[in-house]
């Protein structure tokens, strides 16, 4: 049986419209092979964790440029939990200074890539990390 | 068989030439060499002089030395009183025009106080929810003598009709207000993403303002129509000279359906556009504009006024073209970005700070920036002759081209039905998404190089200062808010709220209404509710 193909919620929380970065990503990860769904815009938590439990995702990735990561990246998390989804893999992207990288990572963020990083190591990390929920 | 094939058969086939793709930024190859057989329009029909139609070589007759550009920093965090404080800082060291950046709530039209504002009060830019804000924000600033720019779309309207109040409660009389307001929705769309209602309504309110500036506030530039933010979403430069300029077409032909004359408005559009690494294509890109903006407005629009014809444009320097890795080297990546502006001959110029990739940029940075336009501006020379690189062959080739390219682009968006059509279909965002993930591929397969970033890297970068916002400031300004809600008198704020709602449905200017409901202390978020109920809000088609 083929394996099953991981799926992978690209999501764009707040206000800001910096879309580049998101959206190269959600393609690079699909023609890395992986089933991908992008929310699009202007989301809040509460929609994204819906759409990851909706869409029955194995992990959430989250593009933030405005600054407000240390607000959002937890607000994701917590709303996963409380859906019974906890154990969907949460990593992200976006200008995100390294000290702040570091106290989203002990928070339970499992990978932050910043400004510079490839596609390709995304989808690497994405492979060799994110395991498949059932 | 021409002197150049010939010449190419030969002694350049006989000399070494480097493995590499040569092709500008936007990946537009090159030929290794132009010659004058490349460029064969009619020197006074395709070039002509500075001031003179069709403007390719400068909108106004003595260029640079009649006046510098206008070196407009732009700048806004945190609360109101912070951002006074740098525009003070900014005029004190030679700056002579304010830019406002406002944060993401006020970008989106919603208050301080608002659930979707949490975590970004004050963080991007500054926060504005009322006329009290307002007011400080320009506190001690001479509206009749400044002019200001505020970056700010589709809730424009509110914060254009608060800064007119400032200037009433000031004692200056509209006519004398001089600035401009981005309010370019149709970029919104295309790229900078930042929206309340869909297309056709939006592009309505843009109209409106156009309509009362061009009545009321004679100075005001009601719309500056932008490719700065379709560059910075990842087109090509020809991209982003296209739809800037469809866009343009877009705004004239609905200020025309309003029943405007072309030339009662068409002399305060203004434009924005980017300025990226690859001087020739800027120095080229900047001249085609100006030569398709001026044909375009007397051959398709009927414009006789000159003023109308000419392409006035702002620039800034691209952010999207800076590296978090070595951030002094953006220093020099904004020198050669701002070269090419003055090269190109803009009116006014931002340039970026060094450490914009990392967070807001601090004061040392925002100076050198502003150090670095002083340096072109007094040290260089090249503001002694007009359009010192008209008449390269290399130069006047990519503007023929870039101008033919960008008239392809254009042509297929009228055949849609003009702008609001295509971008209802996500034309333009699909092209500009194609060529975003194309130069990502560029950059990781290292077809194109970024110093620092895929060559040249250094293991072990030291951090640069950077800014930090104080997170206490969302608090103090939600409290703000939430006392001038208490204590103005409602009824009069409900009163003007209907009103504006009344005129969103029957069609009549909104802009009065407006001004008469910050009079009142209503809101931005309030105003932009309105603009929500009557016209629907507008969803992202999320398209990869």
């Amino acid at each position: 049986m083929a394996e099953k193909r991981l799926r992978i919620l690209v999501a764009k929380p707040g206000l800001d419209g910096h879309d580049r970065g998101a959206k190269i990503i959600a393609r690079a990860l699909r023609d890395g092979g992986f089933e991908v769904i992008y929310t699009g815009l202007h989301q809040t938590p509460e929609m994204i964790a819906e759409a990851a439990v909706q869409e029955d995702v194995d992990a959430v990735g989250l593009s933030i440029l405005s600054g407000a990561h240390m607000t959002l990246f937890p607000e994701v998390m917590r709303l996963l939990k409380e859906k019974g989804a906890g154990d969907v893999m949460v990593f992200g992207g976006g200008i995100v200074p390294d000290d702040d990288a570091a106290k989203l990572k002990q928070m339970g963020v499992a990978q932050i890539f910043t400004p510079g990083s490839s596609t390709e190591d995304i989808v690497k990390w994405v492979r060799e990390s994110v395991k498949p929920r059932h | 068989m021409s002197n150049k094939t010939k010449w190419l058969e030969t002694t350049y086939k006989q000399a070494a030439e480097r493995p590499l793709r040569f092709s500008t930024v936007s990946d537009m190859e090159l030929e290794p060499l132009y010659v004058p057989s490349e460029t064969p329009g009619d020197y006074d029909r395709t070039l002509g002089y500075p001031g003179e139609y069709p403007y390719t070589r400068g909108v106004y007759g003595s260029m640079y030395r009649g006046r510098l550009w206008t070196m407009r920093q732009f700048a806004g965090f945190g609360l109101a009183e912070d951002t006074n404080a740098r525009f003070h800082y900014l005029l004190s060291q030679g700056q002579d025009g304010l830019s406002t950046a406002f944060d993401m709530p006020t970008l989106m039209g919603y208050d301080a106080d608002h659930e979707r504002a949490l975590g970004e009060v004050g963080r991007e830019g500054v926060s504005v929810t009322s006329i009290h804000d307002m007011a400080r924000l320009f506190d001690r600033i001479p509206l009749d003598k400044i002019s200001t720019s505020m970056t700010i779309n589709c809730s424009a309207s509110v914060l254009l009709a608060m800064y007119l109040v400032v200037a009433e409660r000031d004692g200056v009389p509209w006519e004398k207000v001089s600035g401009t307001i981005q309010n370019d929705m149709l970029k919104e769309f295309i790229a900078q993403k930042e929206w309340i209602c869909p297309p056709a309504p939006a592009v309505r309110i843009v109209t409106d303002m156009v309509e009362f500036c061009a009545r009321r506030v004679p100075r005001w530039h009601a719309v500056s129509i932008s490719g700065y933010h379709i560059r910075e979403a990842g087109s090509t430069a020809v991209q982003e000279l296209a739809f800037t300029i469809a866009d343009g077409i877009c705004y004239v032909e609905e200020a025309l359906k309003r029943g405007l004359k072309v030339d009662e408005f068409a002399p305060r559009l203004s434009f924005f556009f980017n300025l990226h690494n690859d001087f020739l294509e800027e120095v080229a890109k900047l001249r085609a504009a100006r030569r398709m903006w001026a044909r375009i407005m007397k051959e398709r629009f009927g414009a006789k006024n000159p003023r109308s014809m000419m392409l006035r444009t702002h620039a800034q320097t691209a952010g999207a073209s800076l590296t978090a890795q070595q951030p002094i080297n953006n220093v020099v990546r904004v020198a050669i970005q701002a070269l090419a502006g003055v090269m190109g001959g803009v009116q006014s110029l931002h340039t970026n700070s060094m450490d914009e990739t990392l967070a807001l940029p601090t004061e040392e940075a925002v100076t050198v920036a502003l150090r670095t336009q002083q340096v072109i501006a007094e040290e260089t020379g090249v503001t002694n002759t007009i359009d010192p690189l008209g008449g390269s062959y290399a130069i006047e080739a990519l503007t023929d081209r870039m101008e033919r390219e960008a008239l392809e682009y254009i042509a297929r968006i009228d055949e849609m039905g003009g702008m609001i059509k295509a971008i209802e279909t996500g034309y333009p965002q699909r092209e500009i998404a194609e060529a975003a993930f194309h130069f990502q591929r560029q950059l990781e397969q290292g077809v194109k190089a970024v110093v620092g970033v895929n060559k040249y890297q250094t293991p072990e970068e030291l951090p640069i200062p950077t800014l930090k916002i104080d997170p206490a400031i969302e608090e103090r300004q939600v409290q703000r808010v939430r006392k001038i809600k208490r204590e103005r008198n409602q009824s009069a704020v409900k009163e003007a709220l209907l009103r504006v709602a009344e005129a969103c449905r029957s069609g009549e200017n909104v802009m009065e209404p407006i001004c008469e409901a910050v009079r009142r202390e209503a809101t931005v978020g309030e105003i932009c509710d309105i603009y929500r109920t009557e016209f629907g809000t507008y969803e992202d088609p999320g398209w990869i």
